[in-house]
């Protein structure tokens, strides 16, 4: 095979992997309304995407956190008043840092274990046996999944961002000597609900990115053991390209009014 | 009745059935056999539409189930049941929820009803006192027949069986195959099966297909089979490794 040949190859399979997500995605949201019906099995992808998230959520915010008062603080000095680094910390982890450390994270945790256990069901003939029983495997499986990671991520992210904060203004006490009366009020000055809300949309796309990419490469599983070892792969790795491109796109798209004037 | 009509079936290069035509009487028993990776199973999975062929048409009971999508797929596989290779249980259900699965999807039944019915049906293929424990708990040969009470749950008019006794001991899988010509026998269901295994398909077939190169080389009675002059089916159903048929 000549390299023209499989540069073409490739980029249609490619191509016709993005059009079966979509079409997956579309059947996903078309049996939201029958899954809602399905109280037990949306409940329990919940808890496990969202309670089986919270010590991860914890560490990774708690740090970041502290990592931002310590950068920021580094900027700062002899240039900013101390001041504004509530401000700074707060800015940039309800926008940025929570919703996509949260989803990066969880990316890599759920997206993962929602593509092993759908390709394990795969290629041990489970998703077979379901169509078998007249059960769709997309209302059965695939919408649950996609309603509790868009519901349990703004959550998550919102649990994410107050932790960071705290980790913020930790280290900003007793590492950076900056009282807690200063930190707060600097987080105060140019706080804007919006920024919350900007961070909590990209949430909601974040959980249906990553439910959905773990459903279409567990579902798209082929071959046993190393089938499911690379759908893992894949479901993890084209989520979180998935979670910064789409953290782009949703920056400027939810912040072009701001900028524009 | 079913009937496969000139199925066609490709997996890139590989002519996998090539021209299949196979008629299955309502009531009867059928037996496709052939090599290990000769189509049965995808024979199979075209039958209860899990696969769609590439050309050629099956009916059943008068309907085309090849063009047949979402909603009308679903109401026709309701009449069907299936037996997987590896039994194919749900690991996350316990085995009557397994068994029940159908029943508390489809009908407004209670749990306590439907745990009952999965119960009776437990009990038909001679399983007692499981109902509660996970599949990963059982042996081969009780998933294999809990795999049977899921297939018979739903009280099916076909049940496919898939391997039914691959895998099992001599003496497990006569236990299986005499579960399956009971099932047939008191139960009036239309089976197919696909095995490599000559003994099973003996036991419980009404009549016998071979396939061989993506084609029905052979179709009649077991008698029929075991008095025939073909080399090629000669030399598989007595097992050996010379003749005709290439082993690699």
């Amino acid at each position: 095979m000549d390299t023209f040949q499989y540069v073409g190859r490739t980029m249609t399979s490619s191509l016709a992997d993005v059009g079966a997500a979509f079409l997956l995605f579309a059947s996903a949201l078309r049996a939201v309304p029958a899954a809602l019906k399905e109280k037990r099995l949306v409940v329990e992808q919940m808890l496990r995407i969202g309670i089986g998230s919270i010590p991860l959520v914890l560490v990774t915010s708690i740090f970041t956190g502290g990592v931002a008062a310590v950068q920021a603080a580094y900027q700062f000095q002899d240039y900013v008043p101390m001041r504004y680094l509530g401000t700074v910390i707060g800015k940039s982890v309800v926008i940025e840092l929570g919703p996509v450390l949260t989803a990066l994270v969880i990316g890599g945790r759920v997206g993962a274990s929602i593509a092993a256990e759908l390709g394990t069901m795969k290629v041990t003939e489970q998703i077979d046996a379901l169509e078998t029983l007249a059960i769709s495997p997309i209302r059965y499986l695939v919408a649950p999944r996609l309603i509790a990671g868009v519901v349990m991520l703004p959550i998550l992210t919102i649990f994410a961002d107050f932790l960071a904060i705290l980790g913020g203004w930790f280290v900003a006490l007793v590492g950076l000597g900056v009282g807690t009366h200063v930190f707060f009020s600097g987080l105060r000055i140019f706080f804007h609900v919006s920024d919350v809300s900007s961070g909590l949309i990209k949430a909601v796309f974040f959980g249906a990115i990553i439910a959905m990419m773990g459903c279409f490469h567990g579902l798209k599983t082929e071959g046993g053991a190393e089938g499911v070892g690379i759908a893992t792969t894949r479901a993890v790795v084209s989520s979180c390209l998935l979670i910064l491109i789409t953290d782009y796109i949703l920056a400027s798209l939810l912040f072009r009014t701001v900028l524009m004037g | 009745m079913i009937e496969i009509i000139d199925i066609h079936k490709r997996f890139g290069p590989s002519k996998v059935l090539d021209g299949i035509n196979l008629e299955i009487e309502k009531g009867e028993t059928v037996v496709v056999i052939g090599r290990s990776g000769c189509g049965k199973s995808v024979l199979l999975k075209h039958i209860i539409g899990l696969m769609k062929p590439d050309s050629g048409s099956i009916v059943v009971d008068g309907l085309d189930v090849v063009g047949l999508e979402g909603d009308a797929l679903y109401a026709f596989r309701r009449k069907f049941g299936m037996l997987f290779q590896g039994a194919a249980l749900f690991d996350s259900l316990s085995v009557w929820e397994n068994v029940g699965l159908g029943l508390l999807k489809h009908t407004k039944m209670s749990e306590e009803d439907v745990k009952r019915r999965a119960t009776e049906k437990l009990e038909l293929v001679g399983l007692t006192g499981v109902e509660d424990a996970r599949p990963s708990e059982l042996s081969g040969g009780m998933k294999k027949r809990v795999g049977l009470a899921r297939a018979i749950a739903m009280d099916p008019e076909v049940v496919l069986y898939d391997e039914p006794t691959t895998g099992l001991d001599p003496i497990m899988a006569d236990v299986i195959n005499h579960l399956i010509r009971t099932l047939q026998s008191t139960l009036k269901i239309t089976s197919i099966a696909v095995t490599h295994d000559m003994k099973s398909a003996y036991k419980i077939g009404d009549r016998l297909a071979m396939l061989y190169g993506g084609k029905i080389v052979f179709h009649g009675t077991p008698e029929e089979i075991m008095r025939t002059r073909d080399e090629a089916i000669r030399q598989f159903i007595e097992g050996r490794a010379e003749g005709p048929i290439s082993v690699h």
